[in-house]
């Protein structure tokens, strides 16, 4: 009991991270109608500028993951202005393949300037472990943070849509683009400012992933980007709240299918269980039930 | 002209084209005047040109995109490589490799169409990362099964080579992770351009015959196509069921040009169902001949790039960025019209209007 409460704690945590990430998904293709490949190699990236910032120079945890989130905010508004933009409006298979070329570039990138040997990552988050159930479950301080990082992102991002000017004018891009023209909102603008949004969330979540899983080089953030995807598309994209779920169920269902079916099959479980659920509800568990779109 | 004498015309354009490559590349060889490097990339270059020429089939002609063709690949790679390991030496290569090309094609059939009903219920993006998932459950499941053979018959294990339970004279042939070693490597240029240019005659068959036309029409519009009584969903899955069998012979092809095999990220994952897919993109989509020109300049540029040594693979991210952009940016392509009407008066029009009409998937 205590080793499947701890497994479960585990995949919540995973899944804070996953939701993190769909989130930044779910946005993007929400409003500017795209999946965005190199999402994934951006948290790559917001991981390495923290690992530069903490272990390379040695300041504070703080400012890394400071470094990271305004890193990764400012590259994603770059990315999206030099290589989406000029695409607005062409097909959303030519959209795709740039933005398959920018997660090469990515990469390659972070390839030529690191390595390619990996690095170990040190953790950046000291929060002591606490342990409930007389000592049996230990739940660490990374854990810990992933879940409230995810609720806090969750509680604000909500908060931000539906509370701002530039919340409402996204639920209008994402609604109907051409009527939200008429009314005067900046389609421009407002698709930069997902963008940044959703990478800024990347950079942390780059963060939380290395100080889960110590080890980075130019392809962590390829396998957690897809299965993120997965989670947003999974809770139905284009919804907030689909997102978090989605991350959650995939976090859980591949820790525990690796703790108690194969650890080699766990991906192949959590595709399948993607597959079932898009064949049962085709829109994904929130697709059509919350009109709430971003 | 009329339209049934261009595409005749078309076609025997894109045989001949194939045809003189493998001149070029013949002679080549036989002169020596080919790097070694070359030569390791002929049957590549076969395997990809089938690859995206069979992709293209399904994104192109039938309007769906998907991206988990590389598991197809795989599916043929592992169930020739099984049976070339089976039969082992006890018949010739050439009848060997002609049965596994058939067996690589059949399981691939067969798993294309499982997972396509299913499947081709969604559209769009949807059908996309449905078509990822199957992708990356092929590749796993291989990397997690055990597969020997002893006189009572196949054994198939997830668990390890143990489990398998063989007799003394069992052998162990797909090992987990390791996958299968000691394969015949038969594979040779030559065979390559055969299969592809079987391939194209499939495809070309297909896209000009009755069937083909149906299969366009329920990609043009879906509503229109059912309302004239076309059962579209059955066109579509024929169209990914040839797809998913021509994917399974580049695996045959790429199995055999290999001793030993293995399902890594890097050969049967989404990257290179996404690799193959910028072949299709790059080259037009729906146009066959495009994508195996496409297919032929990605595969060889890296190589090429190698003077650049660590950036050549950032200078090919960059090039396709810009090469998509240059083709389908709104922007560019008004100027490039501009631009061609300026210089070239009326005759460019076609042209570019041709490319920019990529179809909304």
């Amino acid at each position: 009991m205590s080793s499947f409460l701890s497994y479960l704690i585990s995949g919540i945590s995973l899944g804070s991270v996953y939701a993190i990430i769909a989130l930044g998904y779910t946005m993007v293709y929400g409003i500017a109608k795209m999946l965005n490949f190199a999402h994934g190699d951006i948290i790559m990236v917001g991981a390495y500028m923290a690992y530069v910032t903490f272990t390379g120079l040695g300041l504070p945890p703080i400012a890394a993951i400071a470094v990271a989130t305004v890193g990764c905010t400012v590259l994603g508004v770059l990315i999206e202005a030099i290589a989406y933009k000029p695409l607005r409006g062409a097909s959303s298979l030519n959209v795709l393949i740039t933005a398959i070329g920018v997660s090469y570039f990515l990469q390659n990138s972070a390839l030529l300037v690191f390595g390619a040997d990996s690095k170990t990552f040190t953790s950046l988050v000291n929060i002591p472990s606490v342990s409930i159930m007389d000592g049996e479950v230990i739940i660490s301080g990374v854990t810990i943070a992933s879940i409230v990082t995810c609720i806090i992102v969750m509680v604000v991002l909500t908060l931000f849509i539906n509370k701002t000017k530039a919340g409402q004018a996204m639920l209008a891009v994402s609604e109907d683009t051409g009527a939200a023209t008429l009314m005067g909102i900046s389609v421009n603008r407002t698709i930069a400012i997902t963008f940044a949004i959703g990478s800024a969330l990347a950079g942390i979540a780059g963060v939380l992933l290395c100080s889960a899983y110590p080890t980075l080089s130019s392809q962590t953030g390829a396998m957690p980007g897809i299965k993120a995807f997965t989670a947003a598309v999974f809770g139905g994209i284009g919804s907030i709240p689909g997102a978090m779920i989605g991350g959650m169920v995939m976090g859980v269902v591949e820790n525990l299918s690796k703790a108690y079916i194969s650890s080699q099959l766990s991906d192949a479980i959590v595709f399948a269980l993607l597959i079932i659920i898009l064949l049962v509800k085709p829109t994904g568990l929130m697709g059509k039930k919350i009109q709430e779109k971003v | 002209m009329n339209m049934k004498s261009k595409k005749i015309r078309s076609n025997i354009i894109t045989f001949g084209l194939v045809i003189v490559f493998y001149a070029v590349m013949e002679a080549m060889l036989v002169t020596g005047s080919m790097s070694s490097l070359m030569k390791g990339l002929l049957v590549p270059l076969c395997y990809y040109m089938i690859l995206a020429a069979s992709l293209n089939l399904v994104v192109g002609i039938s309007g769906e995109l998907s991206l988990g063709h590389a598991g197809f690949m795989c599916i043929g790679a592992f169930s020739s490589a099984v049976f070339a390991r089976m039969v082992g030496d006890s018949i010739p290569g050439g009848a060997e490799l002609f049965i596994s090309v058939l067996i690589g094609a059949a399981f691939a059939a067969i798993f294309g169409f499982l997972i396509g009903i299913p499947v081709l219920r969604l559209r769009g993006d949807y059908l996309a990362i449905v078509t990822l998932a199957f992708g990356e459950i092929i590749k796993n499941v291989i990397n997690a099964v055990y597969l020997g053979v002893d006189s009572n018959g196949i054994h198939v294990s997830l668990k390890d080579v143990k489990s398998l339970g063989l007799l003394d004279d069992g052998e162990v042939i797909i090992k987990g992770a390791q996958g299968i070693g000691n394969l015949p490597r038969n594979a040779t240029f030559t065979i390559g351009i055969v299969l592809l240019l079987i391939t194209l005659f499939i495809i070309t068959n297909l896209v000009n015959s009755r069937q083909g036309r149906a299969i366009m029409s329920s990609r043009d519009n879906r509503i229109a196509a059912e309302s004239v009584g076309l059962n579209v969903s059955e066109y579509k899955l024929t169209a990914f069921v040839i797809s998913a069998a021509l994917a399974g012979v580049a695996g045959v092809l790429y199995s055999h040009n290999l001793a030993n095999l293995q399902a890594t990220s890097k050969n049967f994952g989404y990257n290179q169902s996404i690799l193959i897919l910028v072949f299709v993109v790059l080259g037009g989509i729906g146009n066959i001949r495009g994508s195996l020109i496409a297919a032929l300049v990605l595969t060889i540029l890296p190589e090429k790039l190698r003077f650049f040594n660590d950036y050549r693979m950032l200078i090919y991210a960059i090039v396709l960025i810009v090469m998509m952009i240059m083709t389908s940016a709104p922007k560019v392509v008004a100027w490039r019209k501009m631009v061609a009407e300026k210089y070239f008066k009326k005759s460019r029009d076609n042209e570019a209007g041709g490319k920019t009409d990529a179809k909304e998937v």
